[in-house]
Formats: C-alpha cells, structure tokens, sequence
C-alpha cells in the first residue's frame, strides 16, 4: 500500500472542514438548482413562442451565458457589481447567483428541446379532442417533456456541483479550497498527502452525486 | 373558474421574474466593459466609482472589523491549520494590526490572481498575501513600508556546491520553473548559462535528484526550504540579482489607513516585532540562519 497520507484527514478537525466544504458547495448549487430549473422551464416555454422581440432577448441571454467562463461571470457578478454600482455581494451570494443565470439559461435550452422534439401530432391530436391549450400542455405535452428532460437535467445538476470548485476564486472556502489547505499545511510532514486527500475529495464528490444518479434512474423506470 | 385566475396569476408571477432574470443576464453585460480587462479599465470606471471604493482608518475603527485578505494555502506565510485556525508569518502580523487597531480581525481567503482585485474593490482593507512589490503592481495599488525581503537563491548538492553564476562551464545546465522569477533574470543577466525548464515544483525538483542540472534556480524562500527538508544539498547562493521586498497593500489612495500601517511597522521595530514573528512562524522551515537576511524590521531595507 503506497502511502496515501490519509492520516492528515484523522488530525484535528480536518475531516469535519472537508465535509463543512462540502456542504458549502452543495448548498451554493443546490440553491441554484432549486431556483433555475422552474425559471428555466419558463424561458425554455416562452422561447418556443413566436414572439421574435422575446425571442431575440432570451437567445442574447442564453448565448451570453454560454459562451462565457464561469470563472469570468463570477469575477463579473462578485467584484463587476462593486465596481459598477457599489453592491457588496458576498461571495457566495455572487456565486448562487452566477449558478441561477447559468443553471436558468441551460435548462431554458434543454426544455426548449424537449419541447420541440414533441411531434406535432400529439398537439392537433388534443385540438381534435377538444382539449384546451392548458389542458394539452397539462395532461399531454408536459409528462411526455418531463421524461425527456429528466437525463439533461441530471447532466445539468451534477454539472452545477462540480463547477463549484471554481468559488474558491471569489473568496468562498469550498471543499477543494478546504483540501488545498490541508495538503499546503501538510506540505513538511506529509508530503504525500494529495494524493489521500484528492483521493477523499474525488469519493465525497461521487457520494454526492450518486443519489441524484439514482432518482433519476428510479423516476425514468417509474415513469416509463 | 377559480382556478383559472390562479393559474392567470401564477403565470404573471413567473413572467415578471423571468422577465427579470432577463434583465439580469443583459445588465451584466453592460458591466463587462467595466470589468473585462480589469486593471486596464480602472481609470476609465472611474465615472461609475462615483463613491470611494475604500474605508479609511476611522471608518475602520468605528465598523470594529478590519478584512484583511491573506494566503489559506501559502505555508508557512499564511495557511490553516488542522483545527481550522489561520496561522502564518502574515496572519500573526494581521492579528497584531487588528490588536492594535482595537478592532476584530476577518481574515479573508485570497488567491494570488485576485489580490488587486480584492483591493480595487474594498472587498478587503488590506492585503498581506506575501504580496512582492513590483511597480507594475505599485501602479493598481498602495504598498506599505516591507516587512520581509526575496530574492532568488541558488541550490545544488553537496558534492559540486555552485557559489557564483562567473565561468559558468558551458556543458552544465541550470534548472528552472518556467515562468519564474529566476527564469527572466537568467535569460537577462546571465544568457550564457543553458537552461533546463520545467513546468512544475514537482518535476523540477526531480531534475536536481537525478542531477540533470548542476544546480537549481528558484525563489530562495524555495530552495531554502528545500535545502533544510532535504540532506545532502547546499544553498551556494542565497542571494541573487535585485532584493524585491513584501510589504502590506492598501487600496490606491487611502492615506489614512496607508499611513498608519507604516507608523505601526516603525513603531514595531522597536521591539522586534517581525524578528519575534519569524521565529514564531517561519524557524521551522527556513531555519535559524536566514533570519537576518529574510526579516525586515521597522520598514529599513539594509543597503546592500
């Protein structure tokens, strides 16, 4: 057994800072989560529409959003909004933000998708039904949008997650931040102990993506 | 009936937030040709930066807590330790500035890419991030008087200890980290003498072991430390080219709190403050026998 260094994580308080890190991170994109996934399937539904005006200011929006770094939009949101209009933010009110904007512009797309992948068939299948429009997206178009979207949106939220390494670059003290602490404190008497720590950080990350692995998996067969 | 006004209005509700996180999306756009090119750009915000950015010395006072922004992961100047406690040759002098401010010290985690940002902003009062004075740097920001010198140091084995960089033998190589400090001032100063680059510590530091390189050129905090950690390697040069020197910053323009921070590095003199920080912080891995030469006291650079 090549030594790992892991005792570090055994020596005062260590073991507990990663898991508060950890939660840090998580509550920052889980946060962000639950706020953009409704207002991104809001965008995403009015993008559909013909409104070229709405159109035109939701497309500059999602493509603003995506063409960026994440690193350049938090370093915008956290010291731009100082700058330019004298807020001070904290930072990990700069980074949900940041993850709200980007989480609402992505989702936006996927719904989008989602929503014109539906034939048009199953729409004037409804009309000749007499359904009405909200009745058509209620009972018709919805359930069959939300199955697609379910495997996108995992993508997505996993992806949240692990973009919160960045935050350490706007002063939050995230698990990664947490970890490179620990090793730099370590670097003397235990020079190995990246390997054990990243190793640590690498399995809290999965066990903390796993879950959402697994509802996912649980509603696509429930809902199948 | 009732249920579709609640429907009505529970779309108005989501119309007008999304309708304003459009907004936001396209507002920050605005701000990207403020910020982008951050330093740049400074002087041209100005019109924007109606209000001072910074909080002078009796703002301070008066708020009870001074934000200094320091190292998390820079040891032994400023790091935390197991128990989660800031420790370092910086964050002991933090604490005494806080102590003798009278105010509460927040300490503030900083990454050497952001230290100005933090300033221009007034996110933070006062850098001591191991911060080198540089006049590019004196340009966006306001050092203080130094408490510690740098330089660059130059490290080989014991066998063939390397004294002088004069009749350099052409067949040896030198090693560097690409991108560094030591790097310019070889190819500068002396261009005579084959470099051997490498990207990271890490492999640098193997080159040495493996002695493909004759000797190693590097921060000489670095290769001291090397030299205590690892038997069987000397520090021939400890001091190469200019001294540069760290000294706290403050944001451009405020005096007052610029000026007391030097009449604290003075008055600290007296009792051998950084002297007393240094073997409190730094002993353990720069040794005994640097502490004269990496210390400074009460603000005075020793001419040399």
């Amino acid at each position: 057994m090549p030594d790992l260094g892991i005792e570090v994580l055994f020596k005062g308080k260590n073991m507990l800072r990663l898991l508060g890190g950890l939660w840090t991170a998580l509550r920052i994109s889980l946060i962000a989560v639950v706020i953009s996934i409704p207002l991104g399937i809001l965008l995403g539904v009015l993008m559909t529409k013909k409104n070229r005006m709405l159109h035109a200011i939701l497309r500059v929006y999602l493509e603003f959003i995506r063409i960026m770094p994440q690193m350049v939009l938090l370093f915008l949101v956290y010291f731009g909004t100082t700058r330019s209009f004298g807020w001070d933010l904290s930072g990990e009110v700069a980074s949900i933000i940041v993850f709200v904007l980007w989480g609402t512009a992505e989702m936006s797309d996927l719904v989008r998708g989602a929503l014109i992948s539906i034939p048009k068939h199953q729409y004037e299948s409804c009309e000749a039904l007499g359904l009405s429009r909200t009745q058509t997206y209620l009972y018709v178009i919805i359930p069959q949008t939300i199955r697609r979207l379910i495997p996108l949106s995992i993508n997505l939220i996993t992806r949240m997650i692990k973009t919160t390494t960045l935050v350490l670059m706007i002063g939050v003290v995230e698990v990664l931040k947490v970890a490179q602490q620990i090793i730099e404190a370590n670097r003397m008497n235990s020079p190995n102990a990246a390997f054990g720590i990243y190793l640590t950080i690498f399995l809290l990350y999965f066990l903390a993506c796993w879950p959402i692995s697994l509802l996912a998996r649980h509603l696509e067969k429930k809902w199948r | 009936m009732k249920k579709r006004t609640k429907i009505a209005t529970l779309l108005t509700t989501l119309a007008l937030t999304a309708s304003m996180a459009a907004c936001g999306g396209s507002s920050s756009s605005d701000t990207t040709t403020a910020a982008a090119g951050s330093s740049a750009a400074a002087a041209d915000t100005s019109a924007a930066e109606a209000q001072t950015v910074y909080r002078t010395l009796d703002e301070i006072k008066e708020s009870g807590t001074i934000n200094i922004g320091v190292f998390s992961d820079k040891n032994p100047f400023g790091y935390v330790d197991e128990n989660g406690e800031y420790q370092g040759y910086d964050v002991y002098f933090a604490n005494r500035i806080g102590e003798d401010l009278g105010v509460e010290v927040n300490l503030v985690s900083t990454e050497a890419a952001n230290r100005i940002e933090y300033l221009q902003t007034g996110k933070v009062d006062i850098i001591l991030a191991n911060f080198t004075v540089t006049p590019e740097r004196a340009e966006e920001v306001d050092f203080a008087l130094p408490y510690m010198n740098v330089a660059l140091g130059v490290i080989s084995p014991e066998s063939n200890v390397i004294t002088t960089l004069d009749n350099w033998n052409a067949d040896d190589q030198m090693i560097v980290i690409s991108g560094t400090t030591a790097e310019t001032y070889l190819i500068n100063n002396y261009p005579d003498i084959p470099l051997q680059k490498y990207d990271s510590y890490a492999t640098a530091k193997n080159a040495l072991e493996n002695g493909n390189g004759v000797a190693w050129a590097n921060d000489n905090t670095e290769v001291i430390a090397f030299a205590l950690q690892n038997p069987g390697y000397e520090v021939g040069i400890p001091e190469l080219g200019n001294k540069d020197t760290i000294a706290p910053a403050v944001t451009k323009g405020n005096t007052t709190l610029l000026d007391w921070i030097n009449d604290e590095i003075k008055s600290l003199g007296a009792e051998q403050f950084f002297h007393a920080d240094y073997e409190a912080t730094l002993i353990d891995t720069y040794g005994a026998d640097y502490e004269e030469s990496l210390v400074v006291e009460g603000g005075e650079v020793p001419a040399n």
